[in-house]
């Protein structure tokens, strides 16, 4: 997927001032940070369970290559083909030249962030293979023209009903439905001869399970199974991250995860994909691959940004977010949105194409609370401010003021003389006044805001001559 | 510099709770602008100069959870690599108190000296909340005021908007976000809006301000507890760090 990531400023100008995506995001902060709430606190070792879950995702990260190469050898017994890749471009490759071997014409895809990394459905298309998304929110952008994803869980929330509607008649050329269940039924009809005419089916993996070589997935819509078990061929794509030595860590993280990411105990699907099909089952594909994408990945081990290969795609940082909750996932340019996005972008893309997403930030620290993998989302996008800051990458404007105020700050009665200047001319300039519209040199502050006028003296100008009053006999 | 009167408010309370109060004159900033911003530098150099101020002292408290959570976070984790300064930082920084933590936690305040009559909503500030914990101690001292009434908004804990320099930069953002907190202050009906940090109250009033709501009025904490709300320039009264 291209990188608009330096379009935020312009992009979330748009979508604020879009009233119909506005009125979309709330649905964020009434269904799924109450959802999530209410979830969580029918656990009553919450904070324990979260515990475990880190310890375990840690343990995982610490010996990374002997889990994959542990995964890799069970998966091989069972007759599952391991496949690695650098980029994603080189998973898309892979994947394109696999559905060759087997002479798939049609591919159905479950939904998979990996897969929007590696911009599959333009590397199938250019292959002249047809690829669908079954998911149904998948689907929905896929028939608008293959619009991008704006939420790592739910791809389709910035659309209202209304807006399905429309899209839904004027492609499937039929009359115009309004009933949710109406409209999901007319995608199921339309999905169905795909799912029983598909050669190949794609989807993500939210785990890979070391002791079994097994493939783990949570999914709420059924259509995954159709996905990877009626093809005759299966292809998993999942970050090497993903994976977990044993089941035992599945069960833990599987508290956490349809918790925090939908308010569910449970999401309606859970599957633990091993092998082909055996000799004397009824189901399953007769060739499986699992394709393992670092992507950017392993350059994160062992350095200051190592957390956030803990990140299990749950989406609680970005439904909690203020900024967030205001623009939508379409302004960060890629295929991460929010807090997690704002740290994955820089370090899949590069810091230079990114420049906005470290500092769209309030730094109010909520979605490390409500992490359930306690990644310390605000520390690590101040290191990125870091980085940009030690990098000169920053705008001469800002460098400037940071540098002034900085020379202020370390000598103290320099500091106090220019705020008691500041003051004197701000009370000057708001006369009578209380509140100033306009504050010369500061229209970025004055262009939505007031400024407060200063009540009086500062306060270390009051203190002094209050002591030398005291003191003086 | 803004509003002194919060200053004052604050050594007023810390007087009555018993402490001797002084504000050293070679105080500047924590330098969390600085820290945000990327320049660790600035942020170093600006602890070492607060660690020189401050050090001599029994206890140092801040009217603000932004300032007292930079010191107390994030100061030990900038001199990680100078374990004899990481120490004397964080020896220091384990005495440094918001204010109403500070209040209820150390000196025991049942009753604040102030008086206020009327309804207030209470804004939770990022700062102090997650990086501090402070929610319970302002309402405790609050609902500890004859005549005063607490009313929460529906979601006390949201951010509202300000984040330092983000304020300016993505400046329609913040206020967008402002106007999410500022509906929620007036559902509840309340004359004002009590808050533990600078840089909400200097954000939301303008913003109500700016949007034509000029009754609702933003208060500090320490001002509405030293009940010093009336009092403006000129007059005498107290501060923001002390002993």
């Amino acid at each position: 997927m291209q990188v608009q990531s330096m379009h935020f400023k312009a992009r979330s100008g748009q979508k604020l001032a879009d009233q119909r995506l506005q009125a979309n995001l709330k649905k964020l902060s009434s269904k799924w940070v109450a959802g999530r709430a209410s979830a969580i606190a029918e656990l009553d070792d919450f904070e324990s369970t979260r515990d475990d879950a880190v310890q375990r995702r840690e343990r995982a990260l610490a010996n990374l290559d002997v889990w994959l190469e542990r995964f890799e050898q069970e998966a091989t017994r069972r007759g599952t083909v391991v496949l690695w890749a650098e980029t994603p471009a080189e998973a898309s490759k892979l994947v394109v030249a696999i559905a060759k071997r087997h002479q798939v014409r049609k591919v159905t895809k479950s939904k998979s962030m990996v897969s929007e990394e590696m911009a599959l459905n333009r590397a199938l298309e250019a292959a002249g293979i047809e690829p669908v998304e079954t998911d149904l929110g998948e689907y929905i952008l896929q028939i608008n023209n293959n619009e991008p994803p704006s939420h790592i869980v739910a791809p389709v929330l910035h659309k209202d009903k209304d807006e399905v509607s429309d899209l839904f008649a004027k492609v499937h050329q039929k009359p115009r439905l309004t009933e949710v269940n109406q409209m999901t039924r007319e995608a199921r009809e339309v999905l169905r001869p795909h799912f029983l005419g598909s050669d190949m089916g794609v989807s993500g993996g939210n785990f890979v399970i070391a002791e079994t070589g097994s493939v783990a997935l949570f999914t709420n819509e059924g259509n995954e199974g159709m996905c990877t078990i009626v093809p005759r061929v299966h292809v998993a794509v999942t970050g090497i991250e993903k994976v977990l030595p044993t089941l035992e860590d599945l069960a833990m993280i599987a508290r956490l995860l349809p918790r925090s990411a939908t308010g569910q105990s449970i999401s309606n699907y859970f599957s633990i994909l091993t092998g082909t099909r055996s000799a004397g089952e009824l189901d399953g594909p007769e060739h499986h691959y699992v394709i393992l994408v670092d992507g950017g990945r392993s350059g994160l081990l062992g350095g200051d940004f190592e957390a956030m290969l803990r990140c299990i795609r749950c989406g609680a940082c970005m439904n909690h977010c203020p900024v967030y909750q205001k623009v939508g996932g379409h302004a960060y340019g890629w295929v991460y949105p929010g807090p997690m996005g704002s740290v994955l972008t820089p370090a899949y893309v590069g810091i230079e194409k990114t420049l906005d997403l470290p500092q769209a930030a309030t730094l109010c620290g909520e979605c490390h609370v409500v992490c359930p993998m306690k990644i310390p989302l605000p520390d690590l996008l101040r290191k990125l401010r870091e980085r940009q800051f030690e990098r000169g990458l920053r705008p001469l404007g800002e460098r400037l003021g940071l540098a002034a105020w900085g020379f202020l700050a370390r000598r103290p009665s320099l500091y106090r003389i220019s705020t008691l200047a500041a003051s004197r001319l701000l009370r000057w300039f708001a006369g009578t006044k209380a509140h100033l519209r306009h504050v010369p040199g500061a229209g970025a502050w004055t262009q939505h805001r007031d400024f407060a006028a200063p009540s009086g003296k500062p306060f270390s100008a009051q203190w002094a001559q209050r002591q030398s009053s005291k003191t003086r006999p | 510099m803004m509003r002194p009167e919060i200053a004052f408010a604050t050594v007023r309370l810390l007087e009555d709770a018993g402490c001797q109060v002084e504000v050293p004159v070679g105080q500047t900033c924590c330098g969390q602008p600085g820290f945000n911003a990327g320049d660790q530098t600035v942020a170093r150099d600006l602890a070492l100069q607060w660690l020189q101020t401050f050090e001599q002292f029994d206890y140092v408290v801040a009217p603000s959870g932004s300032c007292a959570g930079m010191i107390r976070k994030h100061y030990p984790d900038l001199f990680r690599h100078d374990p004899d300064l990481k120490i004397r930082i964080q020896r220091l920084s384990e005495r440094t108190w918001e204010l109403s933590s500070f209040l209820v936690e150390v000196c025991g305040m049942q009753k604040p000296p102030g008086r206020f009559q009327g309804l207030i909503t209470y804004h939770d500030s990022c700062s102090g909340l997650r990086e501090l914990g402070v929610q319970a101690q302002p309402r405790q001292l609050l609902r500890s005021m004859p005549g005063l009434e607490l009313k929460e908004m529906n979601d006390p804990r949201a951010c509202c908007g300000f984040g330092g320099s983000f304020a300016v930069k993505y400046g329609a953002i913040s206020a967008s976000i402002a106007d999410e907190k500022i509906a929620q202050i007036q559902q509840t009906a309340a004359s004002c809006v009590v808050m533990g940090d600078l840089g909400c109250m200097l954000h939301l009033e303008g913003r109500l301000r700016r949007c034509g709501d000029q009754q609702t009025r933003v208060m500090h904490l320490a001002e509405v507890l030293a009940g010093e709300t009336q009092v403006h320039a000129g007059s005498v009264t107290p501060s923001k760090e002390e002993s």
